[in-house]
C-alpha cells in the first residue's frame, strides 16, 4: 500500500494527474471501497487521485427538464435524507438508506458506488429500473452511458482510461409510477443481500401494466435488469398468476455465483421468490 | 510515497501532523496522536470498534484516509467526556451494563453521541436502527440499547 497521493483542485487537474498515473491510477471519491480494496492487498494502485477539492461534484438539484441531477461525490447518507430526492422519488432515497451502515453510509458516495462495480450492491438495480444515465467526463469532453450498459463483469465498469463520473442524472417518472427495493438479508441487515430486486411499474385505472423495470443485484458478475419479464408484464392485467409468470422468467436470466451468502442454485430460486414479492408490494400499495 | 502535513481539530484542539498517504486515520489517532481509545476490531469498516466523528459524520477510522483530513474536525471518544468527568451517555453504560470486555464500548459511545446529536429523542428501534453496525460479542445488545435510550430520556 505505497502509493501518491494528489488532490486537485479541477477537473482539468484530475485528468492530468489520471494521465499521469497510468493504469496504476485510482480515483479516490469517499474511500469505502478503494480504502478497503487497499488494505486486503487487493487493488496496489501507484497513483490515487482524491476528488474532494473539485467544487461542482457535491451537489443534487433538478434539471431543466425536471429530472434529477446528483453529483458524484454526494453521499448516500445525502441521497438518503434529501427532501429534494424524497420529493422526486421516495423509493430511490429508501434504497439508499439500506446500504450497509450507516458509517458506510456517511462516507461512501454514490460516484464512487457506481465505478466500484459491486454486483451485491443496492443503489444500481434502482438507478437502472429508473432509467438513470451516468456522466462521464474526460479531457476535451463528456458523455452519458445508460446504467444498465454501465456495468461490464465484478468490479468493472464502461469507465475508459482518464474517465472520471461526475454525476447520475435520473429521468422524471411519468406520474404514478411506483417504485420498490426489496433486499433479501438472512444474516445481518448491513449485509450485502443474498438477492435483491428494484421494480419500477405504472399501472392504468384498469389495472393494466403501462410500463415497468425490473432489476436485480447480486444474482450475476454485474447487475441484471430483466427485460423478458418486463416484457411478459407490459400491456397486461398484474394478476398474481402474471407476476408469477413473470418471476418464473426471471429465474432463466439470472447467473448466480456460489457464495457464503447462498448457492448459486438458492439464489435462482430467491430471485423468483423476491421478484414476486417486490411486484406484489408495488401492486397491493 | 508521498507525505502530507495535514491540519485538522482533534477534539477542539488544532493540530498539525505529517502523514504518508498510505495511512488511515485510525493508526494516526492511536500512533501519531497518542489517543487510544479508537480501538482497531475488523479493519474493514464492519464492526464499529473504530467509530469517529468526522465533521459531525459518524465513519470508521480504519476506511479513512488522514492524508484526505486537511481541514476537517475529528472527534473521538476521548473528547466525549467533559475531561475527567463523565457524560450522562457513558454514565448510563455504566449503570445499565452496557459493556462487558471493553473493546467495543469507545465505538459504541461515539456510535450513539452522533445518533443523539441527530436526533435526541430516538425510538428503541431508532436506537436498533443506528447502532446496527456497531458489534458487541458480550452484551447481547440489550443492555448498550437500554443505555443509549436511558440517556436520551435523560437529555
Amino acid at each position: 500500500m505505497a502509493f501518491e497521493y494528489v488532490e486537485p483542485a479541477t477537473l482539468a487537474g484530475a485528468f492530468d494527474a489520471l494521465e499521469r498515473g497510468g493504469t496504476d491510477a485510482h480515483v479516490l471519491a469517499g474511500g469505502t471501497a478503494l480504502v478497503l480494496l487497499m488494505r486486503m492487498g487487493l487493488v496496489q494502485p501507484a497513483y490515487v487521485v482524491g476528488l474532494r477539492r473539485i467544487e461542482g461534484l457535491r451537489e443534487i438539484g433538478i434539471s431543466k427538464e425536471g429530472g434529477l441531477d446528483i453529483g458524484a461525490l454526494v453521499t448516500h447518507a445525502e441521497i438518503e435524507r434529501s427532501a429534494l430526492v424524497r420529493r422526486f422519488f421516495a423509493p430511490l432515497a429508501e434504497t439508499f438508506g439500506r446500504v450497509a451502515s450507516v458509517r458506510i453510509r456517511n462516507q461512501a458516495t454514490i460516484g464512487g458506488n457506481l465505478v466500484h462495480a459491486d454486483p451485491a450492491s443496492d443503489p444500481p438495480p434502482m438507478l437502472i429500473a429508473l432509467d438513470a444515465e451516468i456522466v462521464v467526463a474526460r479531457r476535451g469532453g463528456v458523455r452519458t452511458i445508460p446504467a444498465a450498459e454501465f456495468f461490464r463483469d465484478v468490479f468493472e465498469t464502461a469507465l475508459e482510461p482518464g474517465e472520471v463520473v461526475t454525476a447520475i442524472r435520473i429521468p422524471p417518472p411519468v406520474d404514478g409510477t411506483r417504485g420498490a427495493y426489496v433486499k433479501f438479508l438472512p444474516a445481518s441487515k448491513d449485509d450485502f443481500a443474498t438477492v435483491s430486486v428494484a421494480v419500477t411499474i405504472r399501472l392504468a385505472a384498469s389495472g393494466v401494466c403501462e410500463d415497468v423495470r425490473v432489476a436485480l443485484g447480486a444474482v450475476a458478475t454485474t447487475p441484471l435488469r430483466a427485460r423478458r419479464a418486463e416484457e411478459a408484464l407490459r400491456g397486461k392485467h398484474v394478476t398474481p398468476e402474471a407476476i408469477d409468470a413473470a418471476a418464473a422468467i426471471v429465474v432463466g436470466d439470472v447467473e448466480p455465483l456460489d457464495d457464503g451468502r447462498g448457492s448459486a442454485g438458492y439464489k435462482r430460486e430467491m430471485a423468483r421468490v423476491w421478484t414476486r414479492r417486490a411486484i406484489t408490494q408495488l401492486i397491493s400499495a | 510515497m508521498s507525505r502530507h502535513s495535514i491540519t485538522f481539530k482533534l477534539n477542539g484542539a488544532k493540530r498539525t501532523v505529517s502523514v504518508e498517504a498510505n495511512r488511515v486515520l485510525l493508526d494516526v489517532l492511536r500512533d501519531d496522536c497518542k489517543l487510544t481509545g479508537t480501538k482497531e476490531g475488523c479493519g474493514i469498516g464492519v464492526c464499529g470498534s473504530c467509530s469517529v466523528l468526522i465533521d459531525d459524520r459518524l465513519m470508521s477510522a480504519c476506511l479513512v484516509l488522514a492524508a484526505t483530513l486537511d481541514g476537517c474536525a475529528i472527534r473521538t471518544v476521548e473528547g466525549i467526556a467533559n475531561g475527567e468527568a463523565l457524560v450522562s451517555l457513558q454514565d448510563a453504560f455504566l449503570r445499565h451494563g452496557g459493556f462487558q470486555c471493553g473493546i467495543c464500548t469507545p465505538g459504541q459511545i461515539v456510535a450513539a453521541k452522533a445518533l443523539l446529536e441527530r436526533n435526541p429523542h430516538p425510538s428503541e428501534r431508532d436506537v436498533r436502527e443506528w447502532m446496527m453496525g456497531n458489534l458487541c460479542r458480550c452484551t447481547g445488545y440489550y443492555q448498550i440499547v437500554e443505555a443509549v435510550v436511558a440517556a436520551a430520556e435523560e437529555g
